[in-house]
């Protein structure tokens, strides 16, 4: 159990972390009944998957490499700086255009699988 | 406060210059006395002493990193649950922030917590749309998360 071990187990679980979140943000694309709930899970599920992504491979490089990449943390910072506001955009957007908000969701559902 | 930055540094370089040795660790250890000496010399600033706002901030990104993996644990629920049982709507969000900055900084980290989505802003800028995931059990919750946060971003701001 040397350092390289441990270094290669934590990255490893930080980028497993971020592509689970990645899948659950894709699950809820599907699932979710309308624009805006899909936004809640594309904007916040992606922003910690692609945190954790990136921050595993900047110690990754670091830790093995001895290589200090400031661009991956210029990354994180940019997503962060990015994600919200494209979500309020893509919400602003389809309430101003009259997308039909969905109210109450399990409602929804027993239609559908009533014409089923 | 840019002022009691500079003037800071300021110091930081004169200790370099007293210790005639120009590395990073010397600027470092320049910098912690020169804080010190601010401290101490914070009745005759003409605004509060600036490290209390350095300390605000990093407690605000403490805080902004717990919620975001509060909301995506929330997420990860909503999204795996078998029944799909939650009650979107929208609820407007009065705030007292003043700045446009403050408010944009406001909306984001709406964005990014747990089950809420900043959509619209009033014309005047004191109300911010917020559509949630789940209302009916979590509008008392949200409006005190939005305290918290409108709080830490005031104790930035002043």
């Amino acid at each position: 159990m040397n350092a390289n071990t441990v270094s290669e187990i934590i990255t490893g679980i930080l980028i497993l972390t971020g592509t689970l979140f990645c899948l659950f943000s894709a699950f809820g694309m599907i699932r979710l009944p309308d624009v805006y709930t899909r936004s809640h899970a594309a904007t916040k599920s992606t922003t910690l998957g692609v945190l954790c992504t990136l921050f595993g491979a900047f110690l990754y490089f670091w830790i093995n490499d001895g290589y200090v990449s400031i661009r991956l943390l210029l990354g994180i910072f940019f997503v962060f700086l990015t994600a919200p506001v494209a979500g309020h955009l893509i919400c602003r957007a389809a309430y101003v255009t009259n997308v039909e908000i969905v109210q109450d969701a399990s409602k929804v559902y027993v239609k559908e699988s009533d014409s089923d | 406060m840019a002022f009691q930055i500079l003037l800071n540094i300021g110091l930081a370089i004169i200790w370099m210059l007293l210790r005639n040795d120009f590395s990073p660790i010397e600027f470092f250890i320049g910098y912690v006395i020169g804080i010190a000496l601010l401290y101490v010399l914070r009745r005759f600033l003409h605004f509060d002493f600036y490290f209390r706002r350095v300390i605000a901030i990093v407690k605000l990104i403490l805080l902004f990193l717990w919620e975001l993996i509060l909301a995506n644990i929330d997420v990860a629920k909503i999204v795996l649950s078998p029944k799909l049982n939650v009650e979107p709507g929208i609820i407007a969000v009065p705030t007292v922030l003043k700045t446009e900055w403050e408010v944009t900084l406001l909306a984001s980290l709406i964005s990014l917590t747990p089950g809420t989505l900043s959509m619209y802003f009033s014309e005047d800028g004191k109300t911010i749309y917020v559509h949630s995931i789940h209302v009916p059990d979590k509008e008392a919750m949200i409006k005190q998360i939005h305290e918290t946060f409108e709080r830490a971003i005031m104790e930035v701001t002043e």
